[in-house]
């Protein structure tokens, strides 16, 4: 661990480009924190389900990329599929994970809206149980990643070291902020996007002035289910994925809301890069058997210093 | 939410000695009617234990504590080492992982150490449980729901990389000395009997202290904490040691749990969220949050149904699992005593005025 820290001393540019890393997966991390800040904010509800749309979506590029072949022998049908490059899928995923969303939302969170937290937090978590054992046994229990072939980008030589930087995380970066921002308009000067942050302000008025709520929030949940599948796609050509890794997204999620606050899209932001960068470096560190429980750990931090801040001031976290 | 108010009246006090009394001689009864099933009729009491502990917080205080797992696994890693490492190099012992053979030891060596390790597993769940309140406790509703989910995976993961305890191979436990079939027999009804017991000292226990003055401060905290702070309770003290009560008996329980299986695994027997994590919720709500049968009948019911059916759904038991969640917690959150106390109210004591009792019928 220490040999690990003085590596990174002595090689600034090495440091530089885990921080370089980790920035850009970082935009998909607050991407999938603004999903599940919407559906906080204007639902009342912590979903924990992020993480299985995510590891979803990611699986749909992993198909899109690779080349498989569909066979029902008894009737003789054989479907071959060639593999297209995995950037497709970021027009397959959204639109899948979107149906999803809504089925879900239909079938359980409607009934869930107005009852309490604890509720909301079982439920998905049985939903996000459901879900991970669905793709484990329907797509793969395998750990994959979606082929990219998009190589590295050498930005910067020097006589310490070079700057590479994987042409797959610009890319991730760019997408994170261009989709981030398509919403953010949406939200902002669409008619739909109004009433969504009408339901969020005052569902009951918003009732009142004629917008149906039940229909804003499917239309709420089944987007963020569309934007997570977007985050996989762009995850899953960076990041190994597996079927049971979801729950460390959801996390993720989870911390850079409660850091940024809700309704803070420049704080999400923030949060989510620095938090990329941090565990980038961290794994480097510390290795990256320990990821996880860095990443657990790191919220626990997070909570407390939040609680404590709080108690300070005779107020907690609610 | 269904709070009772323990009644520490003659009529409720009879009723839960009988009551006691057969559910104590079915149980004894049990594994030597049933001899094939003893470990299936052990881990059942397991499941009772860790259903009531949850219930402790999550029923009668009101925090849904997802990482109530950390105590069961800390007690079940605890009672391994104190059990294996007096005898033998730890360290070279859980190298050999799943592949090595069960540590040999002879019957005295094997008490010697299994006493200790339980109570030493008893006293660790209590301290974790303590340092754990203390920190975390501060949380409130969904933000210590969550924060106890991370705790979980943390310290699991902490767990699964410490190379001492075997890492993520883990350890075999020894075994009961002897041999043949009568002492099998014998194994068995040792762990049944030790289950059993704690199980029935857990009950009784949780009943007299809920229906002690602390039984009330953690039902007000559960109903109201700012106005419970208000009266001059002394919230964060009477949280932690509500936890430390369930971290003591999970501890315990949780050594004996990995003696039964014989095999400590951080994902898979020890610190096993998404499994007995997520079933002790389960059993806890579905038999009624905060009522002192609720989590026995959750956990009967969940356990045989588990059983039973488990072996026929192959692959799709998290499946199912999954969807009983949701179903239960969407459909049915009040649980089967919670829904016995809103249909026959005057069971638990409450006086049902004429004109109300019609106008429900109405």
């Amino acid at each position: 661990m220490f040999e690990n820290i003085q590596l990174l001393a002595e090689n600034p540019v090495g440091l530089l480009n885990l921080i370089f890393d980790g920035i850009m997966i970082g935009a998909v991390f607050a991407l999938i924190a603004y999903g599940m800040a919407l559906v906080w904010g204007v639902m009342n509800i912590i979903n924990l389900t992020q993480g299985e749309y995510v590891i979803f979506g990611g699986f749909i590029a992993f198909y899109t990329a690779g080349q498989w072949t569909f066979r029902i022998d008894a009737i003789g049908l054989s479907l071959t599929w060639p593999g297209v490059h995995a950037l497709w899928a970021l027009l397959l995923a959204p639109a899948v994970l979107y149906v999803i969303g809504w089925v879900v939302y239909r079938l359980v969170i409607f009934r869930i809206v107005d009852r309490d937290m604890f509720t909301s937090i079982l439920a998905t978590f049985g939903i996000s149980i459901l879900l991970q054992q669905f793709m484990n046994s329907v797509f793969t229990a395998d750990d994959v990643i979606a082929p990219h072939n998009m190589g590295t980008w050498s930005a910067w030589r020097t006589d310490m070291g070079e700057l590479a930087i994987e042409r797959v995380r610009v890319v991730a970066l760019a997408f994170a902020l261009v989709v981030g921002g398509f919403l953010a308009f949406y939200l902002k000067y669409t008619r739909d996007g109004q009433s969504i942050r009408a339901v969020a302000q005052n569902a009951r008025a918003a009732r009142l002035m004629g917008i149906d709520a039940n229909r804003v929030y499917a239309r709420t949940y089944a987007l963020n289910a569309a934007l997570c599948g977007v985050a996989g796609v762009l995850v899953s050509m960076t990041l190994t994925i597996h079927a049971f890794t979801g729950l460390i997204y959801t996390v993720r999620a989870f911390m850079i809301v409660i850091i940024a606050g809700l309704g803070n899209v420049t704080g999400v932001i923030v949060a989510g890069l620095g938090l990329g960068a941090a565990e980038k470096v961290a794994e480097f560190v510390i290795g990256t058997s320990y990821q996880v429980a860095f990443v657990t750990g790191l919220l626990l931090v997070v909570l407390l210093y939040r609680s404590v801040r709080l108690a300070m001031q005779r107020k907690y976290l609610a | 939410m269904t709070g009772t108010s323990p009644m520490a009246g003659d009529g409720s006090s009879r009723r839960f000695f009988i009551l006691c009394l057969a559910i104590g001689a079915v149980s004894i009864v049990a594994p030597f009617v049933f001899p094939a099933i003893v470990k299936q009729l052990s881990i059942f009491w397991v499941m009772v234990i860790v259903a009531y502990t949850w219930d402790t917080m999550g029923g009668q205080l009101g925090y849904n504590s997802f990482g109530n797992i950390v105590f069961f696994g800390a007690g079940l890693y605890v009672s391994a080492i104190i059990q294996i490492a007096p005898f033998t190099n730890m360290r070279a012992y859980t190298a050999a992982g799943e592949q090595g053979s069960a540590l040999a030891l002879s019957m005295g060596q094997y008490l010697g150490g299994l006493a200790p390790g339980l109570i030493a597993a008893a006293l660790v769940g209590f301290a974790l449980a303590i340092v754990f309140g203390f920190v975390i406790l501060g949380l409130r509703g969904h933000y210590f729901a969550i924060g106890t989910l991370a705790l979980g995976i943390f310290i699991a993961q902490i767990f699964a990389n410490w190379e001492y305890v075997g890492a993520g191979s883990g350890i075999i436990m020894p075994d009961l000395p002897g041999r043949g079939r009568a002492s099998d027999q014998d194994k068995s009804l040792l762990f049944y009997f030790l289950c059993f017991a704690l199980a029935a000292a857990t009950i009784v226990f949780l009943r007299w202290l809920y229906a002690t003055r602390f039984g009330l401060a953690i039902n007000a905290i559960r109903d109201d904490e700012d106005k419970a702070e208000a009266m001059g309770i002394a919230t964060t003290l009477y949280k932690v040691v509500a936890w430390s009560v369930s971290g003591f008996f999970l501890g315990v329980c949780g050594a004996l749990y990995g003696n039964i299986v014989r095999f400590v695994d951080p994902e898979e027997t020890a610190f096993d969220g998404p499994g007995l994590g997520v079933w002790m919720v389960l059993m806890a709500v579905l038999g009624g949050k905060g009522s002192l049968w609720g989590p026995l009948i959750g956990a009967v019911l969940f356990h045989a149904t588990k059983e039973l059916l488990w072996t026929y759904l192959l692959g799709f038991q998290n499946i199912a699992l999954g969807l009983l969640v949701i179903i239960i917690v969407v459909f049915f959150p009040e649980g089967i005593m919670g829904w016995i106390h809103s249909r026959w109210p005057q069971l638990f004591g409450e006086r049902v005025e004429i004109s109300a009792q019609s106008a429900a019928a109405r």
